[in-house]
């Protein structure tokens, strides 16, 4: 392992590399920058795949490499070394985030072919791949936030790439803004969380805070605090209740970028910080429950938001939120969720992908219609598309061998497992599990079939949908075989979960609450049911062009629940009258008291500079009373010596 | 064999080498003058000079590690060499390099800063008659090897006597350069005399220190004295002496440093000098004056220390005093400046006032960050007198075609335009010179990444690591109005439209009378009173050709440097910003420079 460890500083090099070039090279990359930044995100693909063998040809317990690269800051009692850290997790999401970016890059080649912007897009996605890993490869939590902030401005630019300064391209401008400044509050949490980190344990890599000492030597409070902070950071990353606002908006980005950072990677990061910080958390319970809580919230929030959009994106953003909810919950339940959190992140990264890049394809038939009450019976059109989105479909339900069922299915059993004391926790989040998976079955079904299926196609007369060209419809395939076998190639026989076994820890085995066939049949039957309401609604009768009005709850969904609303309620507006109140006084009491100081300022500088007679006379009298001056400082301070 | 009865002195001539090869040159550059013909005088004393000084320089860098590990004590501690020492001599040595290159800028108008002849009247034919035949003074740089070599010494020893000789030496040929200024040759000359007649008060009141220090211990010499002390009073009850001798040295030392109440010089001198040579010695001589203060205020506290805790006490608080009243009086006055030059000044004064309170602390670890500070504080104030020296005002006659002659005619390319006002809309007539001095501006202020910074944090920790955490709570005080007037500066150049631009209708008008008294008509220089009576009305006559009779208007321009000046510039923007973000190199360094005891 040690003689290939050298490469794993360039996995993050290349990308960085990639971009510095596509960013600050100008028009002169025009014409090949695209391919550079395919090649670059290929590359730390390839480095990817070379740790990942050796590193499963090495013991079990050899399998977590601190790389020290240098001494990044050392500031007082803080020294802060730069260094990779890498191990079975870690090379987890190197593999998805390399392997998903490139066939997301390679697709966008076509995807963004006839945009004057394609090389600047090529550079923002290599900086975001080069953030992404910096993230995943942090050995410290500094390191980390590095490469969380990495992310989050690839987020943001990526969001507002259509923003051209036009009226019309307000609505990327504004969605860039609140994804960013919901992120913020999110990194405040992280800031807040490495602060009492370092001020509980003195230091700030994962080998030292991590380790049982230090984890031991926190209070119960300190780490439930900890605990919180790291979940307010997850929640702003993975847009999980009550900070989610943001991700519906962030559609408004080019389709791969939602595909790769909005549906397969930078939102999983929340899921990351979760699992890495995994002792803490168990040190503290409070914060476990409300991560477990916050998780099946959003799960139901996000799924319940996805039957009612109209818009393909905005439907598959819900969706998005509402899986990482359960890998959330997955990630609050301890040693026991841990696997099947980063399993289903997994998993889940290759459906989402595919099924969003599907999106694109259908977006790039329709003339980027997104409405799917204006598509239908496309199957015929887009055959390729139809398959692999097929495949995603039935992966997301759940529907065993696809993947979604090994990990999903494990998440359920896990929120099923009993906690001690607690006999209620297992029978509430088991149910919410198993609920999300049947208005999953829903939403998707729905979705599936308003775009593929039903009786006639609801497009305009002059459109002439159109299967895409080869290198938007390979990744698709690639991403399709995934959504199929991922599952089953990992899920049988436990092998993810002993791969992570050196990271998360051996999980003790405890029956849930009830037998596992139970569970998995009820869970089966449940989703049917969902499919099948969905199809009866979607495919077998007709889908009316223009929305019907609704239900309530079909209309607060599609509203988001509110979530703008109360957003503007509960928080804009206390904040406008707090910024209002602290302007009147900034301006009434700080500014006229400064603007009082260089007045102070300018009278005494006029008194003394009358001082300053050019007369070398009074200049040396000056001098000679300064030595009287000192003097008599002399003397005072010799005979205040004196008296004490 | 017999052996010879005579022993021939040790003399460490390597230790000696750094002044050695400066003052030697400055004898060979007197020689020069003297036996080369006037044609290629110029440049002989150029290269001379400047391969004198990166020669002691070397010199410097090739004895340190050796003074690192063992200080040296040459002629009986006439030269002590301890690292702190070599370290101030190469620092005044680098900082004399840069000085000399803006110095040796002719600039695009072909002519230096410098009177072709410093002793004609100004205005007269005669004076016309020494420019139009070439005539240079070349002495100038002769003089400022003197100057740099009394400097190198003046912070190299130990003796007391030769401590004053050095400051003679470095100060004679200040008050010559002070008054051979090209334009506003009055106020130059007034400033000289002003400087000369108040650093002989200066030095009198050093020397009289230095005879009841005498009286006291029986030496001049300081380690001796701190020896004698570790004894015991070498006579019981009369410890006033000491503390009144010490005092007077101190003194002494303060003027030079420019600290109030012994300041009021500098804002005169400073405007009036040449500008290149307000450079020069505005860095140089802070580097040489503060160094002795630390080494003299030290060994004098190892003794006192020993004996009587309380005149140790006594003394820092002098330092405390002289700190607090220096910041207040920089500050406060430099915000009510008009002139850039005096403006640089009262900085200079301000920048003492912080000095001083790193060295208030009394701490001989911190006292390694004195050195950064003045390596930080000497290029910032080079590049920023640099960069003054390139700003000028021009003539413009109207109707003559707007721009009536090449720029290079004297004519038409007056002297420096130092009224802040004047200096409007800079950034957009020359925006790298605005950058460079927006730069120093900021790194004065003490901005992060820049060195001023890592300075003043210096400073700052070296007073709070000897208790006096008050001061150093005053000192950022102090520093936040120096902001105020660094960035009000900043300001003018950056964000106000010129006067000039065509945009706005033209403001200063300047009749000139043919014959009567053709200099550069109306050059205020605001600082207040100071120039006396004499103000603007000296300038040479350098209107020859240009035969006027309608209403002129000067302008602000930037003048081309012809290299020195510019590289000058350029490596104080450099070193500026190397040492506010990669300063652990040169930290290191004078880390090691921390000791002042052989």
């Amino acid at each position: 392992m040690n003689d290939v460890i050298g490469l794993a500083p360039w996995l993050v090099g290349l990308p960085l590399i990639g971009a510095a070039i596509l960013l600050l090279g100008g028009k002169a990359t025009d014409r090949w920058g695209h391919w550079l930044g395919v090649a670059a995100s290929a590359a730390s693909a390839v480095i990817g795949f070379i740790l990942m063998f050796r590193m499963i040809g090495t013991p079990a317990e050899e399998r977590s490499i601190d790389h020290h690269l240098w001494t990044w800051l050392s500031a007082g009692g803080l020294d802060v070394d730069l260094g990779i850290r890498l191990d079975p997790l870690s090379l987890t999401f190197v593999m998805l985030v390399t392997f998903v970016g490139t066939l997301i890059h390679v697709y966008s080649v076509a995807y963004m072919d006839h945009d004057p912007h394609r090389r600047r897009f090529f550079g923002y996605l290599n900086l975001f791949v080069a953030a992404m890993l910096t993230l995943v490869l942090a050995d410290s939590y500094l390191l980390l936030f590095v490469g969380w902030e990495g992310v989050g401005l690839a987020s943001y630019l990526l969001i507002g790439f259509w923003d051209t300064g036009r009226p019309s391209a307000r609505e990327n401008a504004v969605a860039a803004k609140k994804a960013f400044v919901m992120n913020r509050i999110g990194d405040m949490g992280l800031i807040a969380a490495m602060a009492l980190l370092f001020a509980g344990t003195g230091a700030l890599d994962f080998g030292t805070t991590l380790s049982d000492d230090a984890v031991g030597s926190l209070s119960e409070p300190t780490a439930t605090a900890i605990g919180l902070c790291l979940l307010l950071a997850a929640c702003g990353k993975s847009a999980q209740f009550p900070l989610q606002a943001w991700l519906g908006d962030a559609m408004a980005g080019p389709t791969p970028v939602s595909a790769l950072i909005h549906a397969a990677t930078m939102v999983t990061a929340g899921v990351y910080l979760m699992v890495r910080s995994g002792p803490i958390l168990e040190a503290a319970p409070t914060a476990q429950l409300v991560v477990v809580i916050v998780g099946a919230v959003t799960l139901l929030f996000g799924a319940v938001v996805g039957t009612a959009k109209d818009d393909i994106k905005k439907a598959l953003a819900a969706s998005t939120m509402s899986q990482i909810g359960y890998m959330m919950l997955a990630a609050g339940l301890g040693p026991a969720g841990y696997a099947f959190a980063i399993f289903h992140l997994l998993t889940h990264g290759f459906f989402k992908a595919g099924l969003f890049l599907g999106a694109g394809s259908v977006m790039h038939a329709m003339d980027d219609q997104t409405d799917m009450r204006r598509f239908g019976g496309l199957s015929r059109f887009l055959p390729i598309t139809w398959i692999t989105m097929g495949l995603g479909w039935l992966a997301i339900l759940g529907i065993p061998p696809f993947s979604g069922f090994w990990s999903k299915d494990g998440i359920i059993e896990a929120a099923f497992m009993p906690v001690e004391g607690q006999p209620w926790r297992a029978w509430v989040f088991g149910t919410v599990a198993v609920l999300g998976a049947a208005i999953t079955a829903f939403y998707m079904t729905r979705l599936f079939f308003m775009t593929f299926g039903g009786r006639r196609p609801r497009w305009a007369e002059n459109q002439h949908p159109h299967e895409s060209s080869p290198l938007m419809w390979w990744p698709l395939v690639f991403l399709g075989v995934g959504s199929a076998a991922l599952g089953a190639v990992l899920g049988i026989g436990g092998t993810f979960v002993t791969w992570l076994e050196p990271v998360v820890g051996h999980a003790e085995h405890h029956e849930p609450v009830l037998p596992v066939p139970v569970i998995i049949t009820a869970t089966l039957v449940v989703v049917v049911l969902g499919a099948l309401l969905a199809f009866r609604m979607y495919a077998v009768s007709l889908v009316p062009e223009e929305a019907p009005r609704g239900s309530v709850l079909t209309r607060a969904a599609r509203r988001d629940l509110y979530q703008d609303a109360a957003n503007e309620t509960l928080v804009l507006k206390p904040a406008h009258g707090v910024a209002r109140l602290v302007q009147v006084g900034d301006r009434d009491v700080v500014d006229r008291g400064w603007g009082a100081l260089p007045q102070a300022v300018s009278w005494f500088g006029a008194a003394f500079r009358k001082a300053q007679s050019g007369y070398v006379r009074s200049y040396a009298a000056g001098m000679a009373g300064g030595v009287l001056v000192i003097a008599v400082v002399v003397w005072l301070v010799a005979g205040l010596g004196g008296a004490q | 064999m017999i052996e010879s009865e005579f022993v021939p002195p040790e003399i460490d001539w390597l230790a000696l080498a750094p002044l050695i090869v400066v003052l030697g040159a400055g004898v060979v550059g007197v020689l020069i003058e003297a036996f080369v013909p006037a044609k290629a005088r110029r440049a002989t004393q150029i290269v001379l000079t400047l391969a004198a000084l990166a020669g002691g320089f070397a010199f410097v860098a090739v004895l340190w590690p050796q003074i690192v590990a063992q200080p040296v004590q040459v002629l009986g501690g006439s030269l002590t060499l301890t690292p702190f020492a070599l370290g101030a001599q190469g620092i005044i040595a680098v900082l004399a390099f840069l000085g000399v290159l803006v110095v040796a800028d002719r600039t695009a108008t072909g002519q230096d800063a410098f009177a072709p002849t410093a002793s004609a009247v100004p205005g007269t034919s005669y004076e016309d008659l020494a420019r139009r035949s070439g005539l240079e003074q070349t002495e100038i740089y002769p003089l400022l090897l003197f100057a740099a070599g009394g400097m190198m010494l003046f912070a190299s020893t130990d003796d007391l006597i030769v401590m004053f000789i050095a400051l003679e030496v470095l100060s004679l040929p200040l008050y010559v350069l002070c008054a051979t200024a090209r334009r506003r040759r009055l106020l130059s000359q007034e400033a000289a005399a002003k400087y000369f007649l108040l650093g002989a008060f200066a030095s009198a009141l050093f020397i009289f220190g230095v005879a009841l220090i005498y009286g006291f211990a029986g030496t001049v010499r300081l380690l001796e004295i701190a020896q004698r002390l570790q004894q015991g009073l070498p006579l019981e009850g009369m410890s006033v002496l000491l503390v009144a001798g010490v005092l007077l040295v101190v003194v002494g030392l303060l003027f030079k440093v420019g600290a109030v109440p012994f300041h009021a010089w500098t804002p005169d001198v400073y405007t009036g000098a040449p500008t290149p040579i307000t450079g020069f010695m505005a860095a140089c001589t802070k580097v040489a004056a503060v160094a002795a203060l630390v080494q003299v205020l030290y060994r004098v506290s190892i003794g006192v220390q020993a004996v009587d805790p309380e005149i140790m006490r006594q003394l820092q608080m002098v330092i405390v005093v002289v700190a607090v009243l220096t910041m207040a009086v920089g500050t406060v006055v430099g915000s009510v400046q008009t002139d850039v030059k005096r403006l640089l000044a009262y900085s200079s004064i301000a920048h003492a006032g912080f000095l001083l309170v790193g060295v208030a602390g009394f701490n001989a670890q911190v006292q390694s960050s004195t050195l950064f500070y003045l390596i930080a504080y000497g290029i910032a104030t080079i590049g920023a007198f640099g960069v003054v020296t390139l700003v000028r005002e021009r003539r413009v006659t109207p109707g003559a075609g707007e721009h009536n002659g090449p720029v290079g005619d004297d004519g038409v390319v007056l002297g420096e335009a130092t009224e802040i006002a004047q200096w409007a809309g800079l950034g957009r007539k020359a925006p790298w010179l605005t950058a460079a001095f927006a730069l120093f501006l900021l790194s004065m202020a003490g901005i992060p990444l820049t060195a001023g910074f890592i300075a003043k944090f210096g400073a700052f920790t070296g007073a709070t690591t000897g208790g006096l955490w008050w001061l150093a709570v005053l000192g950022v005080l102090a520093s936040v109005v120096a902001v105020a007037f660094y960035l009000r500066l900043l300001v003018v150049m950056v964000f106000q439209r010129a006067q000039d631009d065509p945009a706005e209708p033209q403001v200063k008008l300047a009749e000139a009378t043919p014959g009567a008294a053709p200099g550069e008509a109306e050059v205020s220089t605001s600082g207040a009173v100071s120039t006396g009576a004499t103000t603007g009305a000296g300038a040479t006559a350098t209107l020859t050709t240009v035969q006027v009779t309608t209403a002129q208007r000067i302008e602000v321009t930037v003048v081309r440097s012809r290299g020195p000046a510019a590289v000058a510039i350029a490596v104080c923007a450099l070193a500026t910003v190397i040492l506010g973000v990669f300063p652990s190199p040169v930290l290191a360094l004078v880390e090691q420079a921390s000791k002042f005891v052989p």
